[in-house]
């Protein structure tokens, strides 16, 4: 079996398929040989249909009108609803649940023509950086199996890192998609919130959340962040603005480029090696014609206190729905209306979950309100306006997009306070709905993949795109599926 | 700021979630870390400063009063854990 | 002086768009249980509301005819909390940029005029519907109700009477049925109002309030805050206490009772709804929306006054609704006279509206038809007792009353030489009564003209046959 073929990019996948140099068969057979062979270990999917895939590639036709990913298998994360297939949120309350719709994005890949094989595995509703907190079981980062792949979109990272597909969809509240990238050694990106519809996302916090791309390349990212880009008159949050052909239109050009550099994001609680590796990148774009420039990000240590509010506090609204009445299992054993209520979800929801939610109730009641959550959209405007003001100075910033390399598992699972920090690099750009794309830039000395975030104004995706691209071609990084062995 | 015992089983009521004593515990020493954790927003002036509750400035998204014709709801129905003759069942809620 | 009971009302009026607050489902009355459903109004995990620009603007039309202020920016939030007719166990309503504020209006009570104030008006969507099992444990939950828009309007304390009360909210109705954003049927729950109430201690203080609520009819508020002043008055007298609380009315009872269920106490944690964006209502917005505002009632009533001779009682019951009036403006074609319109109107047409229970909505003639019978009978062309007949007739299966008169030959009688000998066959008939009438009892006239009209199937004019029968007698 040539399980390589899944290391290629969605673009020479799509050139092989349509040359008839292979077939959608051969590349879902693959893609069914490598999670066979790997995902016993890393357990990155919670659903995964052979079957129905190997049906749907013989009857795929693969010619460019049926689009761009006809007959290319992609994986989802597991809180997008796809008409009649379980989605879970990684969550025993949502244990069989299948929507009766299917979200705006996955039905943007599914026009594209890709094959989905299966849901990827997350930390419950989104709520975690290791994909530990999941009903069904954590993944283990390709890289180094003892290792997280970070969260919350660790299933969709480590698929697309044990190139079990080429791409995955995930969801970005804080980070989710970046620093399971970061930690996988794949390229992620969460787009300007709003520029992907929401509509089928099943939210953590409204507010942050936004569907992207992990993929292996960054062209690749581009792809299909354009497939799924657009305005949906569904989600009253999306932007009504024309999408771009990013990936056709990718030309770095980094002689009249500015790239900030936010010391904030360099300073304490960043391990040294990895600011090393990101430094050196940035020193690549120098040598390329770019000016480096200081900006400052200041309330960077205060934005993710702000941002475990707001995300807590919109997610207590937000997952007060699952109460057994319309979906998902219900106690079996309740005195009462109330008792019910309270016996379904405290069966349903795991420890996390339950701590985000009893928090968020918190922030915003009675008496706490103004403290908490008024407090904090108040600093969430400072942190627009730091952006703003940075973003005076230059075209976009570059940072570490974790501030260390994937942790050990079970190593934070039980302190909730230094779990959050790992968000600490990510969070304040979806306080401010900016783009931000990530990509490993270079291992680091225990072989783990380092990654460098480009953080630029909203909109601004085709200069994310062609800068990510200049760093992939300049850095050490080759892009590349995690050495797994079968 | 830190949450007393009395306000754990205030807030377990008002998520509607059934704690044990032991998990009562655990979260309260939990919330109590993780609010220290957010009381750095208070190290921020805020003084005369809006908050922002949308990232972007979008306004007026409307859809005009058109009537779409809905979906049986069978499907939303058997999916449930408890239906009869087109109703969603639940216990009896009594208010009188 | 001050007032003895201080009444505040909160009202919610559904709001009549074709489609919900937040989805395309449609908000007609009376569907199967749940079939007016869909994933975004039942709350699946994933959807998102839309807002409705209508529900917006019916909103905007009932605030400003209550003499609100329209506030420029306006949003959405979250009212949290856990009930089985909430999909999303919170309720998108809106708490501190409602859709207007400062508003009032004027009510008028035996003569005497009051302002009742507006404090704010804002949309919000209507829970679904509990269906309780006779016996049971259990309760059926039907969403069809879910996310229909609301106006939820609230007064001022400035009520000071349970029947200053109704007339406010008799007074709001007829308001939303002029603009038609509601039907406002408090028997079909798309009027609910709830009061605060309370009266003032024997040492003049104001007492402590009580909510009553389930009032399902515009005499039940009237008879349920009668009661709750009376019960107030007399604990205070007694030397106890009002307590806070909220109480139910009991219609079979005729009394006010405390929930028998404590309610919790409530911490809503409203906070602005992110899936909705901000709306703001600019200068031209609003008065393109005042563009639509039709007359209102007291308008009318002040136009009518002044174009048509009518007795202050007929304006009264014409301008009591827009149809009404309507359909009164649209009969005045050619040179009929307002007043024998309005006269037939309220004598004939709304009795039998009456009769059958029906609105001027439900009557099957056309303002047309009844301007072309007060036109017959303006031209003696036909009697009244005709008249009366054929708008009974036309209300229940409509048609050209020209042609059914001349077709059944419905015509009056009024020529003399026609008359004549049926009068003579009536004197000559009935010896009797021409006796009586001349030894002087003058309402045996009546009957001879009864008689007249008999023969002639009501079609003789009796003014004329009256004539000829004192001339003959």
């Amino acid at each position: 079996m040539e399980t390589e073929l899944l290391d290629l990019s969605l673009n020479e996948l799509q050139n092989k398929l349509q040359n008839s140099e292979i077939s959608p068969v051969e590349l879902v057979e693959a893609s069914i040989s490598r999670y066979q062979n790997f995902d016993k270990e890393i357990n990155s999917f919670v659903s995964f249909n052979s079957k129905e895939s190997l049906q749907k590639a013989r009857e795929v036709d693969v010619s460019r009108e049926n689009g761009p990913l006809a007959g290319i298998p992609l994986a989802l994360k597991d809180n997008l609803c796809r008409a009649g297939y379980a989605t879970t949120c990684g969550s025993n309350i949502l244990e069989g649940h299948r929507p009766p719709y299917t979200a705006t994005a996955v039905k943007a890949i599914e026009e594209a023509g890709a094959i989905i094989v299966g849901n990827a595995n997350m930390d419950e509703f989104a709520m975690g950086s290791s994909t530990e907190t999941s009903a069904y079981g954590l993944t283990r980062n390709p890289w180094d199996t003892e290792r997280v792949p970070g969260g919350s979109s660790g299933g969709s990272a480590a698929a697309v890192a044990a190139g079990i597909v080429p791409a995955a969809l995930g969801s970005d509240t804080g980070g989710s998609i970046r620093q399971p990238a970061a930690f996988s050694g794949v390229v992620g990106f969460k787009p300007t919130y709003g520029r992907v519809s929401r509509y089928g996302l099943i939210a953590f916090a409204s507010s942050l959340d936004q569907i992207g791309p992990i993929t292996r390349t960054v062209e690749d990212a581009a792809l299909l962040t354009e497939i799924i880009s657009g305005h949906d008159p569904a989600d009253s949050t999306s932007l009504d603005q024309p999408v771009p052909e990013y990936h056709g239109n990718i030309n770095p050009k980094p002689e009249n480029l500015t790239v900030g550099i936010p010391a904030e994001y360099f300073g304490e609680g960043v391990d040294e090696e990895v600011e090393t590796i990101v430094r050196q990148a940035a020193s690549d774009l120098k040598a390329e014609g770019a000016e480096l420039v200081d900006v400052s990000l200041s309330t960077t240590e205060q934005a993710i206190s702000a941002y475990y509010v707001i995300a807590t506090a919109e997610a207590s609204s937000n997952l007060a729905r699952f109460d057994g009445v319309r979906y998902g299992p219900r106690a079996q054993e309740f005195e009462d209306m109330i008792d019910m209520y309270s016996q379904t979800r405290a069966e349903g929801f795991g420890a996390e979950v339950k701590r985000r939610i009893m928090l968020g109730t918190f922030v915003l009641s009675s008496g706490y309100y103004e403290a908490y959550y008024g407090k904090a959209q108040k600093v969430r405007t400072l942190i627009k306006r730091d952006f703003e003001n940075a973003f005076e100075k230059c075209d976009l910033i570059l940072t570490p997009t974790t501030p260390t390399a994937a942790f050990k598992l079970g190593s934070r699972v039980d302190d909730p306070v230094q779990m959050y920090m790992n968000d600490v690099l990510t969070a304040p750009t979806n306080l401010a709905g900016l783009p931000a794309i990530t990509l490993p830039v270079d291992a680091n000395s225990d072989g783990l993949p380092v990654a460098a975030q480009l953080i630029g104004p909203s909109l601004s995706e085709q200069m994310l795109f062609d800068i990510a691209y200049l760093l992939q071609e300049l850095s050490p990084w080759e892009p590349c599926s995690a050495p797994l062995k079968e | 700021m830190s949450v007393v015992d009395q306000e754990i089983s205030d807030l377990a009521r008002l998520s509607r979630l059934n704690l044990t004593p032991e998990e009562e515990e655990e979260l309260g020493e939990d919330l109590n870390e993780i609010l220290e954790f957010a009381e750095k927003i208070n190290e921020v002036d805020t003084e005369g400063i809006e908050p922002t509750y949308h990232a972007l400035p979008v306004n007026n998204v409307f859809r005009e009063d058109e009537v779409r014709p809905s979906p049986s709801p069978k499907p939303a129905l058997e999916n449930s854990a408890d239906s009869v003759d087109g109703y969603f069942v639940v216990p009896r809620v009594i208010e009188e | 002086m001050k007032n003895e009971i201080v009444i505040g009302l909160e009202v919610h009026v559904q709001l009549k768009t074709k489609s919900k607050l937040f989805c395309g489902c449609s908000t007609e009355f009376g569907a199967d249980p749940n079939a007016n459903t869909c994933p975004v109004c039942m709350g699946w995990p994933g959807t998102l509301p839309v807002l409705n620009r209508r529900a917006v603007e019916f909103g905007m039309l009932a605030a400003l005819s209550l003499n609100c202020e329209i506030n420029q920016d306006i949003k959405f939030d979250r009212k949290n909390y856990f009930y089985p007719d909430l999909p999303k166990a919170y309720q998108i309503s809106q708490y501190d940029m409602p859709l207007a504020e400062e508003g009032q209006v004027e009510v008028e009570l035996d003569g005497e005029k009051a302002v009742v104030g507006i404090e704010r008006l804002h949309l919000e969507e209507d829970a679904g519907k509990l269906v309780h099992s006779t016996a049971g444990a259990e309760s059926y939950v039907d969403y069809n109700r879910t996310s229909v828009p609301l106006a939820e309007i609230v007064t001022k304390p400035d009520i000071t009477s349970p029947e200053q009360a109704e007339v406010f909210l008799r007074s709001l109705k007829q308001r939303m049925e002029y603009l038609e954003v509601s039907d406002c049927n408090m028997e079909e729950g798309s009027l609910r109002c709830d009061a605060n109430l309370s009266v003032r201690t024997p040492e003049g203080e104001l007492g402590t309030k009580t909510e009553v609520k389930n009032m399902n009819s515009f005499k039940g508020v009237r008879k349920a805050l009668a009661y709750e002043a009376q019960r107030q008055k007399k604990v205070l007298s007694s030397g106890g206490e009002v307590v806070q609380e909220t109480r139910l009315w009991d219609e079979s009872e005729q009394i006010t009772r405390e929930m028998r269920s404590k309610e919790e106490a409530h911490d809503y944690r409203y906070f602005p709804e992110p899936d909705l964006v901000p709306v703001k209502i600019d200068s031209k917005w609003q008065s393109e929306v005042k563009q639509c505002l039709p007359e209102m009632p007291e308008e009318k009533y002040e136009r009518f006054q002044a174009e048509y001779d009518l007795s202050d009682e007929a304006t009264q019951t014409l301008t009591a609704s827009r149809p009404l009036a309507d359909f009164f403006e649209r009969a005045l074609t050619g040179d009929v006279s307002p007043r024998s319109v309005s006269n037939l109107i309220i004598a004939d047409l709304k009795r039998e509206m009456n009769e059958r229970d029906w609105t001027i909505n439900d009557v099957n003639i056309t303002p047309e038809n009844l301007a072309a019978l007060a036109r017959m009978f303006e031209e003696d062309v036909i009697s009244s007792n005709v008249c009366s007949e054929l708008i009974a007739e036309l209300v229940e299966s409509g048609g050209d009353p020209e042609a059914i008169v001349e077709e059944r030959d419905l015509k009056q009688i009024s020529d003399a030489g026609e008359l004549e000998a049926i009068i003579d066959e009536v004197i000559n008939e009935n010896p009797d009564a021409v006796e009586d009438i001349r030894s002087g009892a003058d309402q045996a006239i009546g009957f001879l003209i009864g008689q007249v009209m008999q023969k002639t199937q009501g079609q003789a004019d009796p003014g004329q046959a009256r004539k000829m029968l004192q001339e003959r007698v």
